[in-house]
């Protein structure tokens, strides 16, 4: 018989307007207002899931975001899909389609349901042990545990939807809309303050919005009509902004907050279309309003997990918002007087309440003699012992406590039921103010947290404050407001208040039983099935820290980070270690509050925005040209110019040929540029490099080596003096920006004295290099003024000059060991000056090469390429560079490293030449460098830096870094590959041209 | 996500900065005149104090501006911010 669960229209929900959805396959109907939890508990479905280890049944538990049961996927095998969402949050639309997530092959029947009867097995620190396993045993469960175990999967298609994010400054932020929230919102906003008000909630008001008792008055009307009213008027406020479905993540230092403004989640597919899906507000309050609430405490008794068990506050809300009886034959169970107030409330609407069952002897309470009034039956002084029924409750064995409560007594009595509400009390939701580095103090008489210290400007205002009943936070909200906020007048003045809650309440941690401890199954983390067992085994196996406890029982650490069971781990450590509360510590929440999707947190910078890239002038003449590109550091390089089918190295074979027989040019306008003014210029170069420079004559140029105070090669690059006071330093691509503000920090932090102007030029400027034995007849076609002669120009030198009126600066200077010569232009002019120098090459077979060829070419020579050949372990003494390094300065960035114990020892790893015994043989870079493949452990010399095939010595070259390889010349090593070992021999790193006779030809 | 008050630009972001280490070490006047052991003392050894500690910071992405801030660490209050060259206040 279908049971008749919808109950009473509510203002929240809109029964003319039906809502069809599927779960797991099965199509069902809900109305416009319904979270999918409250539209399942509607159609009389409480088993959704299954837990984590052991694969219990379970049910939707509460009705907020810190649900640890109810963990759905939404639109499984699609672009929209996304696991671990919670079936409490999500708000039903036309088309959804949610299905249990861990669990297989269905929630009804679950393989992985028999480590239930296995449990002995899986104790707490069953994932550390699972490596203790024998392997055979591993093995064999190891496909079913992949398969079965697991938190939803993550989506397959890239994410369709589109992301933002807003920055937002304002005076005050009041996180939370529930009364203590609206009343904070309200006068800050009346008092001037530019305002924020955010709830992850569609609605206003929290959970006295629904609150309809004659038990609960704020001037003489019920508490939530009062609510609504405030609200209404709220929403006038000219300087309060209100976001719904916007969920704080996280709180910084210094108030700055992150949190999800939730868009389109809650509309059908069709209609997310072109619309942003969520922005990730990065929000900076001059002051902070906590008024998060908070959270209902479980009760831990044997077997609290089973489906159709939920936190007595989410019976309620389902009545009261949702009109949703959550079963026809509740029976509640309490340690406090809320419990009351949800019998209260089923009563009103018809839903039938069967028994309380009440852990205190005896309360004087108006809202218990209320409820006894209407027949139901109350066991004062009672625990539950037990419960039954696998997939959903269907009975419940209670018997009577101690009067110290750690023992039971008398005989078990059985009632039967379809839904237990349980309510262990309040913890005050302090996750965002212990993010914000908040300091907790404990309160004995409530055993809850509250917050002590403040980090920064803000504050906690209502239940998250520990004030958690109505007439509390009347009186005090008010009162901290008018502090914090510094005003005279408050907005609210002596509210009359009707609360009828008794505040006792008798907190048990972990509930007695007739069973021993070891029989039970109480669970204190829901999600990670860690039991009051596991705690206590832990705490027995010698664990004492809260956080140590938590990583081996694994409680807290599910999505939900234990929002519901922390308090309850603690209570038990602290009973069984015998440590005050207020001395463990809590565990620490990190961001999020509820998990981000990853498109939240990326916002806009997807695909092409993903990161900035960088083109040169003459970047779209490669792109025509066919050009292959390689990313250095943000710049795009032409990296070769295949040729009808080439490959890569046919490419480049080609490419240093031609380079080497007629004439290469390669756009080098990446390098760095920085121009260098002042009167201390030529002192500055001469503290910075290892060379000197004071003697370098206007209009030369000079390579130079540049160290970290560490002795170690930092950057290298050829600089330019253009007049008695300026230079122009070049530096290597990647390192660009990290030279320029290295010299900053010299020269604004140790050397302030100096007269010195550094400017980045890189961005002005196209750098054209022309190289080969041709290069000379080129240059003189485009510049047929310029007197080219070796002796009006020779090499390490530069000229000014002009094509038309373009200006130009050529160096005669080279990285290939050919004649070459860079043209440098204004950047605007770069492309145009390029294809003139293709079109006057063209005689020459003037080659295009790109980075590929610039490298195999330049590795002929034997010159570095810092960060290929260099990591930062390498002075220039290893690179055998000691011609660069200068004896005579008394001073330079790293000079004093040179001669430390370490960097003098003769066994450094050192710049070699590696020529394979097969010419044809090319090493892999990377590969690792040994003598001795027989020694066990064998040892790594060193490892290859670079290797290629060159095409103008016909065999294979190598640059690598080998133990004392200075002494090695002539000597035989291995390079041990993964089926081969390949015999090489150390060399000079030299391989070509040694004497720079191409230099000048 | 700190708001730090540069001496030239006023209040930024802590993302327009960049953290330069440890403050006042300065550079040997005469490395080669230094032991090995006080060339290390100078190049290694840095602080790592929980309270305050003295730092040097860049305005990287506004006026490329070196300069001094004293900061708690055990709750991120920057006490004060100073100039280059400058004692510090506190
Ligand atoms: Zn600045």
């Amino acid at each position: 018989m279908k049971k008749k669960l919808r109950v009473k229209r509510s203002k929240h929900i809109d029964e003319t307007y039906k809502i069809s959805f599927k779960f797991n396959g099965k199509l069902y109907y809900g109305f416009k207002g319904d979270t999918l939890a409250s539209a399942l508990l509607a159609n009389d479905i409480h088993l959704v899931g299954r837990s984590f280890k052991y694969h219990r049944p379970r049910g939707i538990m509460t009705a907020g975001s810190e649900e640890p049961n109810a963990i759905v996927q939404l639109h499984n095998n699609s672009a929209w899909t996304e696991p671990n969402v919670r079936a409490t949050e999500v708000e039903i639309y036309e088309g959804l389609e949610a299905s249990s997530q861990n669990c297989w092959p269905s929630v009804n029947f679950d393989v992985g349901g028999i480590n239930n009867f296995l449990s002995p097995l899986l104790p707490a620190g069953f994932y550390y042990k699972t490596f203790m396993w024998p392997a055979s045993f591993w093995k064999k469960y190891e496909y079913f545990i992949r398969k079965s175990a697991g938190l939803g999967k993550s989506p397959t298609k890239a994410d369709p939807d589109i992301y933002e994010h807003r920055y937002i400054h304002c005076d005050v932020l009041v996180i939370g809309a529930g009364i203590s929230g609206i009343i904070s919102a309200k006068t800050a906003a009346k008092n001037g303050f530019k305002t924020l008000l955010v709830d992850e909630k569609p609605y206003l008001g929290g959970s006295t919005i629904y609150q309809n008792s004659e038990y609960f008055k704020i001037n003489n009307q019920n508490s939530g009509s009062w609510l609504e009213k405030e609200i209404n008027e709220i929403k006038k406020i000219e300087n309060l902004e209100i976001k719904t479905r916007t969920s704080v993540a996280a709180y910084h230092g210094y108030n700055y907050l992150l949190a999800r403004e939730n868009l389109t989640d809650h509309l059908p597919i069709e209609r997310r279309k072109n619309k942003t899906r969520h922005k990730l507000l990065k929000i900076r309050a001059k002051k902070v309003v906590t008024a998060t609430g908070s959270i209902e405490r479980p009760l831990i008794f044997d077997n609290n997990d089973r489906p159709g068990i939920l936190l007595s506050s989410a019976i309620k809300k389902y009545a009261d918002l949702f009109g949703v009886a959550c079963g026809e034959k509740n029976i509640l169970f309490t340690n406090n007087d809320s419990a009351y107030e949800t019998a209260i409330s089923l009563i009103q609407k018809g839903i039938n309440v069967g028994a309380i069952v009440d852990n205190r002897e005896k309360v004087d309470s108006k809202l218990i003699y209320e409820v006894e009034k209407n027949n139901v039956k109350i066991f004062k002084g009672h625990t539950i012992v037990n419960t039954y029924g696998y997939k959903r409750i269907n009975k419940i064995s209670i018997m009577q406590l101690s009067k110290d409560g750690q023992n039971v007594i008398g005989s078990k009595i059985d009632l039967s039921c379809d839904c237990l509400g349980i309510s262990g009390g309040w913890t005050p939701a302090v996750h965002l103010f212990t993010q914000s580095g908040g300091k907790l103090k404990f309160r004995d008489e409530d055993q809850v947290f509250i917050p002590n210290i403040y980090p920064s400007d803000q504050i906690s205002v209502g239940a998250c404050n520990g004030d958690l009943t109505l007439d509390s936070i009347l009186v005090n909200v008010p009162k901290s407001l008018k502090d914090f906020l510094n005003i005279k007048n408050n907005v609210y003045e002596n509210f009359d208040v009707l609360s009828s809650h008794n505040n006792f309440k008798r907190n048990i941690w972990l509930l007695p039983s007739n069973k021993v401890l070891g029989k039970t199954k109480s669970f204190v983390d829901y999600q990670n099935d860690a039991t009051a067992k596991d705690i206590k085994l832990a705490l027995r196996e010698g664990f004492k820290s809260i956080e140590h406890v938590k990583r081996y029982t694994t409680t807290g650490m599910g999505t939900d980070q234990g929002k519901l069971g922390n308090m309850h781990a603690l209570g038990i450590i602290s009973e069984t270690s015998e440590a005050k509360m207020g001395e463990l510590g809590t565990t620490t929440f990190r961001p999020p509050y509820t998990p981000l999707t990853f498109g939240t947190i990326v916002g806009r910078n997807v695909g092409e925005y993903f990161d900035a890239y960088r083109k040169t002038p003459i970047h779209e003449w490669h792109v025509k040209n066919r050009a292959k590109f390689e990313n250095v550091g943000q710049w795009k390089r032409a990296w070769y110019y295949p040729k009808n089918n080439e490959n890569m190295f046919q490419a480049v074979q080609r490419e240093s040929k031609a380079a080497r027989e007629s004439a290469g040019i390669l756009d080098a306008s990446t390098l760095g540029k920085i121009d260098i003014q002042g009167t201390d210029a030529s002192e500055f170069l001469n503290r910075v490099y290892t060379n000197a420079w004071s003697k370098l004559q206007i209009g030369k140029c000079r390579y130079g080596l540049m160290l970290n105070e560490d002795g170690m090669v930092y950057d290298d690059g050829v600089t330019t003096r253009l007049g008695e006071n300026h230079y122009l330093m070049t530096t290597t691509t990647g390192g660009a920006a990290n030279v320029l503000g290295k010299l900053e920090d010299y020269l604004q932090t140790e050397w302030p004295e100096l007269d010195v102007y550094l400017t980045s030029v890189t961005d002005h400027l196209a750098t054209i290099s022309v190289c080969g034995p041709n290069s000379k007849k080129i240059i003189s076609e485009i510049f047929p003024s310029l007197d080219l002669s070796d002796k009006n120009f020779p090499h390490m030198s530069f000229k000014k000059t002009k094509i038309g009126k373009i200006h130009c600066r050529i160096m005669r200077i080279s990285f290939t060991g050919e004649q070459s010569y860079e043209i440098n232009v204004q950047a605007n002019f770069g492309k145009s000056v390029w294809e003139k120098c293709m079109e006057v090459g063209k005689n020459y077979n003037i080659t295009p090469y790109g980075t590929e060829t610039m490298h195999l070419l330049r590795a002929e020579k034997g010159f570095i390429i810092v960060g290929q050949d260099t990591d930062a372990t390498m002075t220039p003494i290893d690179l055998q560079m000691d011609w660069i390094v200068s004896k005579k300065k008394y001073d330079f960035i790293g000079k004093r490293s040179l001669y430390r114990s370490d960097t003098i020892r003769e066994d450094r790893k050192q710049l070699v030449g590696l020529l394979t015994d097969n010419p044809n043989e090319i090493l892999e870079e990377g590969s690792q460098i040994v003598s001795d493949i027989n020694k066990s452990p064998i040892e790594m010399l060193g490892h290859v830096t670079s290797s290629y095939f060159s095409p103008n010595l016909k065999k294979s070259i190598a640059l690598g870094v080998v133990k004392g390889g200075k002494n090695m010349l002539g000597q035989k090593l291995i390079i041990p590959m993964e089926n081969k070992k390949i015999n090489v021999t150390v060399t000079d790193p030299v391989f070509l041209d040694k004497e720079n006779k191409r230099l000048n030809a | 996500m700190f708001l730090i008050n540069c001496p030239f630009c006023g209040e930024r972001e802590q993302s327009e900065f960049k953290a330069g280490g440890e403050a006042h070490i300065v550079r040997p006047k005469q490395p080669t005149e230094l032991s090995d052991d006080e060339w290390a003392e100078y190049l290694f050894m840095r602080k790592n104090i929980k309270g305050i500690q003295y730092e040097r910071w860049n305005h990287i992405h506004g006026c490329r501006k070196w300069f001094n801030i004293v900061r708690d660490t055990s709750n991120d209050e920057i006490k004060a911010v100073y100039k280059m060259g400058e004692k510090p206040p506190i």
